[in-house]
């Protein structure tokens, strides 16, 4: 393990204190970061367990009921339990009635019927206004885009309308029952229109909530969570997750905290953040890291907007360092918002610049996505350069 | 058209409906060049909307289409080589070598491969992603389209779009759009640069059209009416094609659609509604359509067809329809088998020299597929290409120790 002298730091009491962090500050064999000895092989079929960690304080999996589901599964449990908790919860998009192109709404229309559980036409600005209009009487409609990438023709009804409601009535009105969800990111051979990460458009806009999940757990406590929260909220669900392995599911309604971040892995040399199904790329880098000797601390980000600034600006304080990774493009990405923030917030405790690693400034390619993807490798390479520096 | 010149001038002074009676029915003999009249049930294959505030004369299609037996070959090769295409693309993408979103044409052939025939190359098309059909007959290659399918450098958008991202700037064809609805106000916009070009820039009398298509769950996009509106306003010659296939997806158009009148969706746009498994239906109305267009502005046209396959390859296609049902359509409505039948008993081709085409396409379609296979991957430098038309961009890559330039 390196050895990181971090003489006089104290998370807390840096403000009001020039305290610069130095190259000196850190001393480590730089043998010790020779990725020669790393069986890069194991990573391709790799086990993932980092990504299916779980705060205990925020839920119970060993002393309830559970049973294993996949992320699919544990989404349309989170719109089952909702709708069976309130008569005003309504599922609706295109092709949903028959359980949707992913399945995720399979049976609801069965067991709660056709009038709470139907097919929309082929309209997203239609369905998102629908929805608005719904959750300004007080109704809790659960509004699917079948792709992310369809959501840009409901962008205006996302942003004008349904983020802008109670602040244009002073509170009069809101639309605090809506929630929409979208499958999102890379799938591996999705091409320009069914691979979108848009997650930084919409992080652009006050009076939405932005929310990503990463495993079956994660996705039923936050969706949940997002029907039940009184703003609109976007709930990102990346396809790539939705059949991957199974895991243990409370059988109950559980509810995940918003606007929370999640360490996933404590660690002490770098912070790393991601999130969606970025998580399981940096698990798999973080392990790598671990192999030559470097600590990360892991977060999941979950919420977007408004996203936990406190669990980031800690972590980062605590290791110096800091390394961000998404899929959307490298420009203006969410990332650029984690970065600008942290160096404001932690700058006399950083050792090195932040560092994204993010998709690139191309539309979303279909032949060259595994160029376009950052991917594990590079995630590892620029942990490797963020404690090198 | 020289034969029915030479026609008119040996009639001597006739009126103009008796000349054009007599023309007509001289078209359905056999001519020296072999030309064949195929007469339409028109009130069976046509339908009509004529806005209440319509002024003067909808006209209608003239009912009959004249081909000789090299039009009825090339007709039959091309629907017949768009069915095999999509029969090796089903099997490619289960193979694995396509990968992405792929949307098959079988059973729409008749609606492309009419349209192309009644219109000019001159004449725009801009579709959805069920875009193979159109990509073949406005004469893409074989290859091309497969090289596209599969994603390689001989594909006709460079292996970098795929199955949804087809285009020809030679032939006008716009392609080939990924998003439900959204081409349909793009096609407004090629007939107003068309209007543009013969009034302002060229100055001469208008000459073509576009031809907008778009499916029956597209038809519910709000974009849609609004591109109706604007093409009325300035009086576009923009035909929207509504391909009604039955089903948006998974939905029936029962489910969708408040009205499935597709046709009569332009409310003060006149529309027709065609029998699209009907080439002949398609060739007559797509002449007609034209000609209207240019002469007075915008037209709704439904085709009336169906998808034999899934709305993507993600989709089985039986899980909302019957197999029974599918079944019945093509027994019975197969536009390919119908025009079959309809040239081979009017004597103008045999069964034999359609059979030998169809030979002819499976080999045609086998080797694309071949030479696809062989042919390699799009560069990597391709990757920050046709971002920007600025001569050098710069994108960052996935570290800012990281950039491609094209």
């Amino acid at each position: 393990m390196l050895n990181l002298v971090r003489p006089g730091r104290n998370v807390l009491s840096h403000l009001g204190r020039r305290l610069y962090s130095s190259q000196s500050a850190v001393s480590f064999d730089r043998t010790e970061l020779d990725s020669d000895k790393i069986d890069f092989k194991k990573y391709l079929n790799f086990n993932h367990e980092i990504v299916y960690n779980y705060t205990k304080e925020e839920i119970d999996v060993e002393n309830v009921p559970t049973h294993k589901t996949n992320m699919c599964g544990a989404i349309n449990e989170a719109m089952r339990h909702a709708m069976e908790k309130d008569e005003k919860a309504v599922v609706f998009g295109e092709d949903v009635a028959f359980g949707g192109v992913f399945r995720c709404t399979i049976d609801l229309m069965e067991k709660f019927g056709k009038d709470r559980c139907f097919n929309t036409p082929l309209c997203e600005q239609g369905i998102a206004g629908f929805a608005i209009g719904m959750a300004a009487m007080g109704y809790k409609p659960i509004a699917e885009f079948q792709f992310a990438d369809y959501i840009y023709p409901a962008f205006d009804q996302i942003v004008n309308e349904a983020a802008k409601y109670r602040y244009r009535s002073g509170n009069l009105f809101n639309v605090g029952g809506l929630t929409m969800r979208a499958p999102c990111s890379a799938v591996g051979h999705g091409g320009h229109y069914h691979s979108q990460s848009p997650e930084a458009f919409f992080a652009h806009v006050p009076g939405i909530k932005v929310v990503v999940a990463r495993n079956p757990v994660q996705a039923k406590g936050l969706l949940l969570s997002c029907i039940e929260d009184d703003n609109p909220v976007l709930f990102l669900e990346p396809k790539k997750l939705y059949r991957l392995s199974a895991s243990t599911v409370p059988d109950d309604a559980y509810y995940l905290p918003l606007s929370k971040a999640e360490i996933i892995k404590k660690g002490t040399h770098v912070t790393v953040i991601g999130w969606a199904s970025q998580m399981y790329v940096l698990e798999e880098a973080v392990k790598m890291a671990e192999e030559v000797g470097i600590d990360c601390e892991l977060i999941d980000l979950r919420t977007i907007l408004p996203w936990d600034v406190e669990t980031v600006i800690n972590s980062v304080s605590k290791t110096g360092r800091c390394v961000i990774a998404h899929e959307a493009p490298h420009t203006n990405g969410f990332g650029a918002e984690l970065a600008a923030t942290i160096q404001e917030k932690c700058f006399l405790n950083l050792e090195a610049p932040v560092i994204r690693v993010c998709g690139l400034d191309t539309p979303f390619p279909l032949v060259h996505e595994k160029y376009y993807v950052p991917d594990n490798l590079k995630c590892f390479e620029m942990i490797k350069k963020v404690v090198n520096y | 058209m020289l034969k029915s010149v030479n026609t008119l001038r040996s009639l001597g002074a006739r009126t103009f409906g008796q000349q054009i009676a007599l023309q007509r029915s001289y078209a359905k003999k056999s001519t020296g060049d072999g030309a064949h009249t195929f007469a339409i049930d028109s009130k069976k294959a046509y339908a009509f909307h004529v806005p209440h505030n319509y002024q003067g004369e909808l006209g209608q299609p003239s009912g009959e289409v004249a081909l000789n037996k090299q039009e009825c070959l090339d007709l039959y090769r091309m629907m017949s080589l768009i069915r095999r295409f999509e029969l090796v693309s089903d099997q490619q993408y289960k193979q694995r070598n396509i990968r992405g979103f792929c949307h098959l044409y079988s059973g729409q052939e008749a609606i492309c491969v009419g349209m192309e025939k009644a219109i000019t190359r001159q004449d725009a098309i801009i579709t959805a992603y069920r875009d193979h059909g159109y990509q073949l007959c406005r004469g893409g290659s074989t290859e091309s389209t497969m090289g596209e399918l599969i994603g390689r450098a001989n594909g006709c958008s460079k292996g970098k779009g795929g199955s949804m991202h087809m285009y020809l700037a030679e032939s006008n064809f716009y392609g080939g759009n990924g998003i439900v609805g959204a081409q349909v106000p793009v096609g407004a916009g090629l007939a107003f640069a068309l209007q543009y070009y013969a009034k302002v820039v060229n100055k001469t009398d208008l000459k073509n059209v576009s031809f907008s298509c778009y499916g029956d769950g597209a038809a519910n996009q709000g974009q849609v009416f609004e591109a109706f509106n604007m093409a009325k306003l300035w009086n576009l010659p923009s035909i929207f094609v509504c391909e009604n296939n039955k089903y948006g997806m998974g939905t029936s158009v029962q489910r969708s659609s408040g009205s499935t009148e597709y046709y009569k969706r332009g409310d003060y746009i006149p529309g027709i509604r065609v029998d699209a498994m009907d080439i002949f239906a398609v060739i007559d109305a797509c002449r007609w359509a034209k000609e209207h267009a240019i002469k007075n502005g915008p037209l709704v046209m439904e085709m009336e067809t169906y998808r034999y396959y899934g709305h993507s390859m993600s989709d089985p296609g039986v899980t909302y329809r019957s197999k029974d049902e599918i079944q019945e359509v093509r027994k019975h409505r197969d536009p390919i088998i119908r025009f079959k039948d309809r040239i081979v008993s009017a004597g103008l081709v045999t069964e034999d020299e359609l059979k030998a085409l169809d030979q002819d396409v499976k080999k045609e379609v086998d080797e694309a597929v071949e030479k696809t296979l062989a042919s390699p991957l799009p560069d990597d430098s391709e990757i920050a290409k046709d971002i920007l038309a600025d001569e050098k961009y710069t994108c960052k890559g996935r570290t800012i120790y990281e950039s491609y330039t094209n």
